[in-house]
């Protein structure tokens, strides 16, 4: 019986030290793979920050020390005038200019257009709605060169390339529409109950007033998003509008011009310019992203999940 | 009700419809039909016929003779090879390397908000600036990669005068590297979201059998994590090709508006891309050759595409 019970015990105490042993082990492979995860991350986030970085300290090096043979890692004399050479060769002033009119024209049209439409397709009853929404939707899977083309031969048509507001309306009217804020706003209209709408009718209230008193607010999130997405779109476009300018600066966007007035050239001396007037196009995107990190991400992520 | 909002409903459609059919539809039915046409003008829409030679010009060298500067030379044995090469390059490699960076991203618990962060910059940047900041760092002379990598004077992006006069020549194999490498770069931030947030949306229970039934951390990922992943992994592959077809931004910010010229013993003589052909048709006033490469570029997309859903149709788990 003594013996038994001696026997018990040292199995008992056997296991529990393998099983101690073995949840050390496991510890000590989790937080080297940790380790190894954290090294690698950290890896990636160099290569993702460094062009800034290097974009930022070549924008206030001067020519020779660009042209130094052991690049510096921190400027030894800063040279600010690097930034008012880079915007006075810009024309800084009509490039800020045109690209803040036709962003806001066009983020304030894409706005209205897509609550109008999305109100209709999540909340009114009509014949083809159905088809309707697919065939728009269907226009996403096409290149936008297909369309760039002929809306190239019909602004002209149109006479929209001669004068100076013509072109500007050019490039603002095709992108007034959007099919996929309209898709996006759609399934967020959809989501607002059904009892709220009818409970505004029982109360009088028309459509129009409902979708601007009730569905609009509640919607602000995904409005916003689109707004700042679309205004970071008009900064960053550069086809379209190099297209409709062919060469009249007057109607530049801040790409346009930042590419136009910068071409590839081993001039050293250029680059701390040229770098300079890069970080005036970059530093507004993300200062705008950095203040609305949370709407950008949640509505760049959004067209995954649903995807 | 439903008839009483019958037409009230399309009021609220009038701008989308009168926009779209504008800007949207008539242009795709437009830009086939030039593409059949002879000596379109695009200032006065007026052409002189109907024809077939558009296509067989840019796809054959039966026209254009297929010599140095001709039409075929540009779409077939430049434009062409030059999108294939960087879409099959840079959209698997990506897709690998941001799904790895979610993956690791998903498994931490500090600091992942900042990674998450930093990770997303290169999406809200322009891409003609970046372009050309990538341009100064693969610089010949005095670029911070060549430093780094003990590669000294190798050009990769431009000559500069001390590389001409040394006779040098941009090898086409490191002009597709520094884009690849760009592009890539640039590419990252978006995958990455779409992963991550596909990850956090795994439940926990999944891993938590995997791990009763005793399977290792690489089994989990490739027997748990991507199966989960396929919708997401699908829908990335789908976009990232079609992105990659539509190239032009990137080589346009790195190698400027000429597209760059290079060593033309090793590879076509620029990164000109399908979608770069187009647009220089379009100012060039070609716009029948433009629509005709559009229509290629187009049908092509289509076949991806299609082939990829009927690929993924055994694959994918929803």
């Amino acid at each position: 019986m003594e013996k038994r019970y001696n026997d018990l015990e040292l199995v008992l105490k056997s296991e529990s030290l393998s099983t101690e042993t073995k949840e050390r082990v496991s510890k000590i492979g989790r937080i080297t793979s940790l380790i190894f995860i954290y090294i690698f991350l950290i890896f990636v986030a160099i290569l993702v920050i460094f062009p800034f970085y290097w974009m930022l300290i070549t924008s206030l090096k001067t020519g020779a020390e660009i042209q130094s043979l052991q690049p510096t890692f921190w400027p030894e004399i800063i040279r600010w005038e690097n930034y008012s050479d880079a915007l006075h060769r810009l024309d800084f002033g009509t490039l800020l200019g045109n690209t803040i009119f036709v962003g806001i024209v066009e983020t304030i049209g894409t706005l209205l257009t897509t609550i109008f439409a999305a109100f209709a397709f999540a909340r009114l009853e009509f014949k083809g709605k159905d088809a309707l929404f697919s065939l728009l939707l269907a226009t996403m899977m096409i290149p936008g060169e297909m369309m760039v083309i002929s809306n190239y031969t019909s602004v002209s048509l149109l006479g929209l390339t001669t004068s100076h507001g013509g072109k500007l309306a050019a490039i603002i009217l095709p992108f007034m529409v959007s099919v996929f804020y309209i898709y996006l706003l759609r399934q967020n209209f959809k989501q607002i109950p059904n009892e709220l709408y009818l409970a505004a009718k029982v109360d009088g209230k028309s459509d129009w007033s409902f979708l601007w008193k009730v569905m609009v607010p509640l919607a602000s999130p995904t409005l916003i998003t689109i707004f700042i997405l679309k205004l970071m779109g008009a900064w960053n476009s550069y086809v379209w509008p190099n297209l409709i300018a062919s060469g009249d600066e007057s109607v530049f966007l801040i790409t346009n011009g930042l590419r136009s007035s910068f071409n590839v050239t081993a001039d050293y001396d250029e680059y701390g310019i040229q770098m300079a007037a890069t970080v005036v196009v970059t530093v507004p995107l993300l200062l705008l992203f950095i203040i609305f990190r949370k709407y950008i991400m949640k509505g760049v992520g959004r067209a995954g999940i649903k995807g | 009700m439903e008839t009483k909002n019958n037409w009230k409903a399309w009021l609220y459609l009038v701008p989308v419809i009168i926009l779209m059919a504008i800007f949207t539809f008539f242009p795709i039915i437009n830009t086939i039909f030039v593409s059949f046409t002879e000596n379109y003008n695009y200032l006065n829409g007026s052409f002189t016929g109907f024809t077939f030679n558009n296509y067989i010009d840019i796809l054959t060298p039966f026209i254009s003779g297929g010599g140095p500067g001709s039409t075929f030379e540009a779409v077939v044995q430049i434009a062409l090879p030059n999108t294939l090469l960087l879409t099959v390059i840079t959209v698997p490699l990506s897709i690998i390397i941001a799904l790895a960076i979610a993956i690791g991203l998903n498994s931490i618990k500090f600091f992942q908000r900042i990674f998450q962060t930093i990770f997303f910059l290169p999406y809200v940047t322009n891409s003609i600036a970046i372009g050309m900041v990538f341009a100064v760092i693969f610089d010949t002379d005095y670029g911070i990669f060549n430093f780094l990598f003990g590669l000294d004077g190798h050009p990769w992006v431009a000559l500069s005068p001390s590389a001409i006069v040394a006779g040098k020549t941009i090898n086409y194999w490191s002009a597709v590297f520094a884009v690849s490498f760009y592009i890539i770069w640039n590419s990252l931030a978006y995958k990455i979201l779409i992963f991550l947030s596909g990850l956090q949306n795994i439940d926990k229970q999944y891993y938590e059998a995997a791990q009763v039934d005793g399977a290792g951390k690489l089994k989990t990922i490739w027997k748990v994590t991507i199966p989960l992943l396929s919708p997401q992994i699908l829908y990335i592959t789908i976009t990232s090709f079609i992105g990659a077809f539509k190239e032009y931004n990137s080589v346009i910010g790195m190698f400027g508006t000429e597209g760059g010229a290079f060593d033309a013993s090793t590879g076509p003589r620029n990164l000109t891309t399908v979608v770069y052909y187009i647009y220089d048709q379009i100012s060039g006033g070609k716009v029948h050759y433009a629509s005709a490469a559009a229509v290629v570029l187009f049908i092509i997309i289509l076949i991806f595409t299609w082939l990829q859903f009927k690929v993924s149709k055994k694959r994918v788990h929803y």
